[in-house]
């Protein structure tokens, strides 16, 4: 029983990540059907920089907060320079993009921050919280990351459900040249989307990082888990992305516990293999978006 | 005088895709307090021609003027500054949006509040969020379809859809609308509905329309303006149109008499 529920625990926690990451590929992807696979190395820099900062000296907090503004900076930027000139074109060119962006930024990190494994600070503990004379899976750490990917999905909710900006994004995301004709302008929604997406990314990273390892090649696992995740909850579907997520995290803590842990990665294209096969448009990108 | 006052005037106006010329010497003007009727059989060049008055075809040659001044490098998102409202064939509605939400697109560059004041939910915010809203709901009442409001638009007739698509044309008070077949898919009385609403349209606006059915063209529009193979062949009023020999050779002649379908 204890056991179950350290690996439910640990499955939230790290679904909770998987969900983050999978939102930030759904953010893309909704608006550009474009799956932008230099997310993972995107939110490494990112990381990096955080973790430059906090070696610097300064808090942790620092770090934390110039690593999401690097993110939305260099989400933007992406899309500026990189994505909008193969705009309008086969959207295959701009995926290649975004495997070459893979590439480079991996290269950059190498040499810009080294290619060992150094250990990334957590904000709070990461030994588990004690109940009673027992330890759960649960870390300070682990807590603050579901907090913190709570509330920046309910930031997106907001901004997407409650404000005019939202709504003009999200009227540029399903039909850009009706939202055109209505004075949208599209080209900066595609932007703040990327800009957006790549925070969320960025936080997912720092979350990963946390209390753990980081080299450049750190969140290149993460990006399949996170697509799984996505393409469980439909693609198309924010809330589908992190359904999806947390599915994902607590499929895979079932099969670390009790399977083995040498199994995760399979277990996750296995699950990526049954959803294609058994309903290729993900659990919810039927499911009408609904106001919260 | 308003009546004076230049509404939407293409002069010489010449598009080609390829080697396919799909306009040719093209000049038409669509006047404040009118209805103008682009009519034409299939292929002449009707839609291309509403392309370039809304900016997604930029003409090879020929000018574009509105309120008259120039139009140059007309691009879609300006239309809603210039107060144009266009309508598509397929209407384009935003089918993961309520109806509401949906006109409120049509709303929005009005909106003067920011981001974070939006996100913060400041007064400003709220305000501007409660004038549009109230916009919204006017514009759809307008039409009738008020009660749609909270539908998504994928569960409601052709007929409503049809409506909240004018409506979301319409919140934004243009001075001139495009409309792309506006009768499609309407009963006979649906479409006498149209017709007088287009007619009560005019004191606010130029209306300009590409349409087949020729009982709504010849009941609404003041002026006519007739392709073929991307020429105009013919100007008027609709009974100049219907009379015009080269009109009744190349298209109307059987189809004037035929009633069109419902």
């Amino acid at each position: 029983m204890q056991q179950l529920v350290n690996t439910l625990l640990g499955g939230l926690t790290l679904g909770m990540v998987y969900a983050a990451f999978a939102l930030a590929l759904v953010l893309i992807w909704r608006s550009t059907r474009i799956v932008n696979f230099a997310q993972a190395p995107m939110a490494m820099v990112t990381t990096f920089v955080a973790l430059r900062i906090i070696e610097g000296g300064h808090s942790y907090w620092l770090g934390f907060a110039a690593a999401l503004v690097a993110g939305l900076v260099l989400g933007a930027v992406v899309e500026r320079v990189l994505i909008r000139p193969v705009e309008g074109k086969a959207e295959i060119n701009a995926v290649i993009l975004t495997l070459g962006l893979f590439i480079v930024l991996h290269a950059l990190a190498a040499v810009v921050f080294g290619n060992r494994y150094r250990s990334f600070p957590a904000a709070f503990g990461i030994r588990g919280i004690e109940v009673g004379d027992t330890t759960i899976a649960l870390t300070g750490f682990g807590i603050f990351t579901i907090v913190a990917v709570l509330v920046v999905m309910g930031l997106l909710v907001l901004l997407f459900r409650f404000t005019d900006l939202g709504l003009r994004m999200r009227a540029a995301a399903f039909n850009q040249e009706v939202a055109r004709l209505l004075g949208v302008r599209v080209g900066r929604m595609l932007t703040l989307g990327w800009a957006l997406a790549s925070l969320v990314g960025s936080l997912a990273g720092l979350l990963i990082a946390g209390g753990s390892l980081v080299h450049p090649g750190y969140m290149d696992a993460v990006v399949v888990y996170g697509f799984v995740a996505a393409v469980l909850g439909g693609l198309d579907s924010p809330a589908g992305a992190v359904v999806g997520g947390l599915l994902l995290g607590l499929s895979l803590s079932l099969v670390s516990g009790y399977v083995g842990s040498q199994l995760v990665a399979l277990a996750a294209l296995a699950i990526l293999m049954a959803v294609l096969l058994l309903r290729p448009q993900g659990l919810f990108s039927q499911a009408r978006e609904r106001r919260v | 005088m308003s009546a004076a006052r230049p509404g939407l005037a293409m002069h010489d106006v010449t598009v080609t895709f390829g080697g396919l010329t799909a306009l040719s010497g093209v000049s038409l003007e669509a006047r404040p307090h009118e209805v103008l009727g682009v009519i034409g059989p299939n292929g002449a060049g009707k839609t291309t021609l509403f392309n370039v008055a809304c900016g997604f075809v930029v003409p090879d040659a020929g000018t574009l003027s509105w309120r008259g001044r120039e139009l140059q490098r007309l691009r879609p998102h300006d239309l809603a500054g210039l107060r144009i409202s266009r309508t598509l064939q397929g209407l384009g509605l935003f089918d993961r949006m309520t109806v509401l939400d949906n006109v409120l697109v049509g709303a929005d560059h009005d909106a003067t509040s920011g981001f974070w004041s939006a996100l913060l939910s400041l007064p400003r915010a709220s305000r501007d969020e409660a004038r549009l809203r109230g916009r919204a709901l006017a514009a759809l009442d307008e039409l009738g379809v008020a009660s749609y409001a909270d539908r998504y638009p994928a569960s409601l007739p052709y007929a409503v859809r049809k409506k909240v698509a004018l409506a979301r044309a319409l919140v934004s008070e243009p001075e001139l609308l495009l409309l792309d077949e506006p009768a499609s898919g309407l009963s006979d009385a649906e479409m006498a509905d149209l017709g007088s609403l287009l007619r009560g349209l005019t004191d606010r606006m130029a209306v300009m329309l590409v349409e087949h059915h020729m009982d709504l063209v010849m009941s609404v529009c003041d002026d006519l303006v007739v392709l073929d193979f991307g020429r105009v062949i013919a100007t008027g009023s609709p009974a100049e149109v219907r009379d015009d020999p080269a009109v009744q050779a190349a298209y109307l002649g059987n189809a004037v008499d035929a009633t069109p379908e419902a």
